[in-house]
């Protein structure tokens, strides 16, 4: 388990023990891990009591299209990860791409949103239906706010790149846009399977 | 192929993918009960461990900063799973 990836410190080409990016957005995804774990955990306790409700508003969700998304933020974090190692290496003109690869998928990520959210609103369901889609649309609706931000901090870094800007003496900027990206991946991990399978 | 999964976050992203496929293939087999929630659960954690440790480069953070954010996902899972737990009637 602590093995899957073993960056090593001559990988990140610096002293062991470094937070990557700016400290302060740290603080932030702190902030909002917290924020985002109270709301999970305030889903499952009203999970409790009103359990046949759940189940049964659950069977309308289309899990394919939570399947889609999560695919989509992890290979976009995946890409993410390639962009940073690509700086690190000094191949400026390898970021970008990677970089445009993963705002392709948070796009993606939205689109699939979109007709997740029109299929429910033309069948009659919004988020006064019951609890549970109450919950579904507000924490749904919460992380896309922070995918169409993080997204757009991932096109700042893009155009960037493309200027050559990111290489191995000029990362933290990358890192510290890479960090909110994973951290928006993170949370979904969570809501997919609290909102699409769990029962 | 093998030559691809030489590198760490290559692997990263095919373990996360392959969990993210056997979570979605017990719900969608119909499978039910406590032991399958519970998986899905421990799957979520050990996706959530991955992604903060390979992805967000955690392993190599100041410890704090480790525990805060592993003491996080720790403390939800654990919350989420009790609280599963006793809806289910198992505790």
């Amino acid at each position: 388990m602590s093995s899957i990836a073993s960056t090593t410190d001559t990988e990140l080409g610096r002293d062991a023990r470094r937070l990557p990016g700016d400290p302060d957005v740290w603080i932030f995804i702190f902030a909002e891990l917290l924020m985002f774990g109270a709301f999970f955990v305030a889903y499952i306790v009203n999970w409790m009591g009103h359990r046949e409700v759940y189940t049964a508003a659950q069977t309308t969700l289309d899990r394919s299209f939570g399947l889609i998304n999560t695919i989509f933020l992890i290979v976009s974090s995946w890409s993410v990860v390639s962009a940073l190692k690509a700086a690190r290496a000094n191949r400026p003109r390898h970021v970008a791409p990677f970089l445009g690869f993963a705002i392709a998928l948070g796009i993606s990520f939205m689109g699939v949103k979109y007709f997740e959210y029109s299929a429910k609103l033309d069948s009659g369901i919004d988020l006064t239906t019951d609890d549970f889609h109450m919950f579904y649309f507000c924490l749904t609706g919460i992380h896309l706010l922070h995918v169409i931000a993080g997204t757009v901090i991932l096109i700042v870094c893009w155009t960037n790149a493309r200027q050559g800007a990111y290489h191995r003496d000029n990362i933290r900027g990358l890192e510290t846009g890479a960090s909110y990206w994973h951290m928006v991946d993170l949370l979904w991990i969570f809501l997919f399977p609290l909102l699409y399978l769990l029962r | 192929m093998i030559v691809i999964l030489r590198q760490p976050h290559h692997r990263t992203l095919l373990v996360l993918v392959l969990a993210t496929a056997a979570a979605f293939w017990m719900r969608s087999d119909n499978l039910v009960g406590l032991g399958i929630g519970a998986s899905t659960l421990a799957i979520a954690y050990w996706k959530g461990r991955l992604v903060i440790l390979d992805f967000m480069e955690l392993r190599h953070a100041p410890l704090i900063w480790r525990a805060l954010i592993e003491g996080w996902l720790l403390l939800v899972c654990g919350l989420i799973f009790a609280f599963y737990a006793v809806g289910q009637g198992a505790l």
